[in-house]
């Protein structure tokens, strides 16, 4: 660990303003993060501990019979959901971000609500219209006699879903990015003779790379992640052999020394995209403070922009909340009480402390990083973005293994009655970061990223260091990545469910786990309902989050 | 204001001693929320004990007892599937319960030869048909429909579902591994679709003309049909007129047993004899179409008009001790 005097920003300088000394960052950014990056490290720790016992029987089986099957869906999954989330997420957000045209203003925001819709509810409601017994394929078949339809059950069918379900982490990110350029950039490229449209592929796309990246390493790990979607369409991947073989075959080290190769890979992939980055630059030496003139889109190109838009929120958002609501309406006058009341509060508590939490401790990581971008400090930050990459269940019981044994230990030391740990708020809240800190980390690492250094400079010669310059430099600055941060965290969380499930007081039901009581029965139709009410609460933030967006830019 | 302050002061003092002397029992349960909690208020009705519980999946509430080990706040782990009873029992999460009343309620072959752990209600696995496309004369066991006369017409649940690996370690016990291994085989072989998400959507295609006959758990037919009467389907029990000894409609349980470190064990145990009681079979069953698991206890009249049916009677634990042989075998046979 490189000492103060290696540190390429000077923050141990003294201030003028002495007040600023008492509360300037840590002397070694690293120490401040070192802590946050355990939170991920210890549940990873614990899992791969499993390791050190391996089970050769069924590894040897699952090597025979399984992994060939699903090294090949995942990589074929992945490469899909990549592209896909990618073509939609980055012309929707440049669309919304630098044109005009008709309804662009609503879809600027509507086009994020597919985030409040859980991914599996989604791909349900999808397996259900599209299947043979599906509405689409009868009417087919007794109208026009007509037997077939591609079938949904199928690689494609999967992608597809998941790449309506996914793309708003693309979109976001990728707009923040496209915002944050202003209009100046293009306008330079044209002057200089590159027509508009190429000036996106040559400048404004290159720009971006960082938010766009940022996006797409959230969707590919929860596509990773992802049990309950490729569950419904009986896919193999890396996660359902994780579950089968802890779940079916009782085996926690078979299990384990698969999750060991899924963390390896997603962890060179993130090191390698990292160090491609580092070797650019994205900031901008100048921002925009004038109002963009956006591309005013014409005739075809309008109504282009409004089909392509319309098309992607009807299919993603529009078409699956229609039949929730559907079901919703039938189950209502059975199922809704007065508890939905304490279920939303709860889940409205949990996701905007969890929230909160996520996009504060993702602030420290990213600005550490930028004060002092040794590989340690990349090292740890990586670290404490993987738990994101980790199907949820796994992670949930890694983390409450150290936690139940923490107890324990307090329970033997100060004979206590009962565990003062699991169960409480804290946890939870603890708990939530170490799955969704990537969640945060991303939008804000890659926000500072557009800060040039110049402006740290700056802020230097004039006396502003330390914590200081984070708020008022950076911070106003930052506010359209924390702001994405921050909603991206309250959504996920939302609709989180084995954390919340391992990690609960008891009777701290929320809307989440009404959905998973319904549908793990298999009672879809009543899982509508509190469904239904989870993207009600989502809309709020997510309305929220792009008014202010809009209006930090404008 | 000073005799406010006394009288608020008494109260809250009779309120703790009266929670500190109001019985509790503490249940960790994969059996849902929605099939589980009218018993538990029931309970609390009849007899003032408090039930606290918490639901999650079966794993990680195993999981969870393990961390938590000896200052676990369990009492009572609920769950469906022989084969997780089995599990907990194999890890040393549940202790022995000697009880007279539990012992006849429950019929020996779904409950634990050790008494560790004790079935609550029966789920039966049978077959589901098109009556458009079948004569219920054609079928006639699980391992017939291996049989190449069924080529494109059997749907089939995906494997990764405890029902049907516990379908399979039964048929291992029963027919032994090889013949088991072609069976399977043979049902992959006629399969007329990739395997389906969940019962329900297996039934669904036998209704739609994609299939002729599936393996669905009764309850999920009880409740299709609740929802959708004119569907084209009918229920078959299969295994009645084979010669062997216990053969018959394989069968699996809900079911619960008393933690190994339970502080509240004799609340736990009277809780579960409660449960397999004349008084809370019906409720315990009924609510999800499931069969009672005490033989003196009339299924609801839904259910009841399905007709009877004789049980396989090797014991479920089986389920559980052959369920990773189970799961090898179907991965070895291509039932994905």
């Amino acid at each position: 660990m490189p000492g103060p005097e290696m540190n390429p920003v000077p923050t141990s300088i003294r201030a003028p303003f002495t007040g600023a000394r008492f509360i300037s960052l840590p002397a070694s950014p690293w120490l401040a993060t070192f802590p946050i990056a355990l939170i991920t490290a210890i549940p990873v720790v614990v899992l791969l501990g499993h390791l050190l016992h391996p089970d050769q029987a069924i590894w040897h089986h699952l090597w025979q019979f399984v992994l060939p099957e699903l090294l090949a869906n995942t990589a074929w999954l992945v490469l899909g959901v990549g592209l896909g989330v990618s073509l939609l997420g980055v012309s929707l957000a440049w669309l919304t971000a630098a044109c005009d045209y008709p309804g662009r203003r609503f879809f600027a925001w509507a086009l994020l609500l597919p985030l409040a819709l859980p991914a599996y509810v989604t791909a349900f409601v999808w397996l259900g219209l599209l299947d043979f017994t599906g509405p689409l394929a009868t009417w087919l078949r007794e109208t026009w006699g007509i037997h077939w339809l591609p079938p949904i059950r199928s690689r494609g069918g999967v992608i597809l879903v998941m790449v309506l379900a996914l793309y708003p982490y693309v979109y976001l990110t990728a707009r923040a990015a496209f915002q944050g350029m202003g209009p100046r950039l293009t306008e330079a490229a044209q002057s200089l003779g590159v027509p508009r449209w190429r000036a996106f592929f040559r400048v404004a796309l290159p720009m971006a790379r960082p938010g766009i990246t940022a996006g797409l390493m959230l969707a590919l790990m929860e596509t990773l992640a992802d049990f309950g979607t490729v569950s419904v369409f009986n896919y193999n991947t890396f996660t359902t052999a994780i579950y089968k073989a802890w779940f079916s075959m009782f085996s926690l080290p078979a299990a384990a020394q698969l999750a060991a190769i899924l963390i390896f890979f997603v962890f060179v992939v993130a090191v390698l995209e990292n160090l491609a980055r580092s070797r650019r630059s994205y900031a901008l030496s100048t921002r925009s403070s004038q109002m963009p003139a956006r591309i005013a889109l014409k005739s075809w190109g309008a109504w282009g922009a409004f089909a392509w838009s319309a098309a992607v929120f009807g299919l993603a958002f529009l078409v699956p909340v229609v039949q929730i609501a559907d079901w919703a309406a039938g189950v209502y006058q059975q199922d809704f009480d007065a508890r939905y009341l304490g279920f939303a509060w709860r889940s409205l508590l949990l996701s905007g402390l969890g929230a909160l939490l996520v996009a504060g401790l993702a602030l420290v990581l990213a600005y550490a990083q930028r004060l002092r971008p040794t590989p340690a400090m990349q090292f740890t930050a990586r670290i404490a973005s993987l738990g994101y990459a980790l199907p949820g269940t796994v992670l949930a019981v890694g983390i409450f293994i150290p936690v139940a044994w923490l107890d324990n230990q307090l329970i033997d030391l100060f004979g206590l009655e009962r565990q003062v740990l699991a169960g409480t708020l804290l946890i939870m809240l603890l708990a939530y970061c170490a799955r969704f800190l990537a969640v945060g980390f991303g939008p804000v690492e890659s926000g500072l990223s557009r800060i040039t250094r110049s402006v740290d400079e700056a802020a230097q010669s004039l006396g502003v260091v330390g914590v200081r310059r984070l708020a008022r430099i950076h911070l106003p600055m930052l506010r359209a990545s924390l702001l994405t941060a921050l909603a991206l965290a309250f959504v996920d969380i939302m609709k989180e469910l084995p954390i919340t499930l391992m990690t609960r007081p008891f009777g701290w039901d929320t809307l989440a786990v009404r959905v998973f009581e319904m549908t793990s029965e298999g009672e879809w139709e009543r899982a509508a309902l509190p469904a239904a009410v989870i993207v009600l609460v989502g809309l709020l933030p997510t309305y929220w989050l792009i008014k202010h967006t809009e209006h930090a830019h404008t | 204001m000073h005799r406010i302050r006394t009288s608020l002061a008494a109260l809250a003092l009779s309120l703790s001693t009266v929670t500190a002397l109001a019985a509790e029992v503490v249940v960790y349960s994969a059996r849902n929320e929605q099939l589980i909690k009218p018993l538990f208020d029931a309970y609390t009705r009849e007899t003032g004990v408090q039930v606290k519980f918490i639901t999650d999946k079966e794993g990680p509430l195993m999981a969870r007892l393990k961390a938590e080990g000896a200052n676990t706040p369990a009492d009572l782990f609920m769950t469906v599937d022989a084969g997780n009873l089995w599990q907990a029992a194999e890890e040393g999460l549940l202790q022995p319960v000697n009880s007279k009343s539990l012992q006849a309620n429950i019929p020996a072959h779904l409950r634990d030869p050790d008494n560790q752990w004790f079935g609550l209600s029966v789920r039966a696995r049978t077959l589901i048909y098109n009556p458009n496309k079948v004569k219920p004369g054609e079928l006639s066991t699980y391992e017939d429909l291996a049989d190449p006369k069924w080529k494109g017409r059997l749907c089939l649940r995906t494997s990764k579902k405890v029902y049907n690996q516990s379908l399979v370690a039964m048929m291992i016990k029963e027919y032994g591994e090889p013949k088991t291994e072609q069976i399977v085989r043979g049902w992959v072989a006629n399969l007329a679709t990739d395997p389906l998400p969940d019962d329900t959507k297996a039934m669904e295609a036998v209704a739609a003309g994609l299939c002729d006959v599936t393996l669905v758990n009764t309850y999920y037919f009880g409740r299709l049909m609740e929802k959708k009467p004119n569907l084209p389907l009918a229920i078959f029990w299969p295994n009645q007129n084979v010669k062997a000894k216990n053969a018959g409609v394989h069968v699996n349980i809900s079911g619960a047993g008393v933690t190994k470190h339970a502080k509240n064990r004799q609340e736990a145990i009277r809780l579960l004899e409660w449960l397999a009681s004349d008084k809370a079979q019906n409720l315990y069953a009924d609510v999800n179409l499931e069969y009672p698991v005490n033989p003196k206890v009339k299924p609801d009249p839904v259910v009841a008009a399905w007709g009877n049916f004789k049980q396989n009677l090797i014991n479920v634990a089986e389920a559980g001790r052959l369920q990773t042989q189970a799961v090898m075998l179907m991965d070895r046979a291509g039932y994905k």
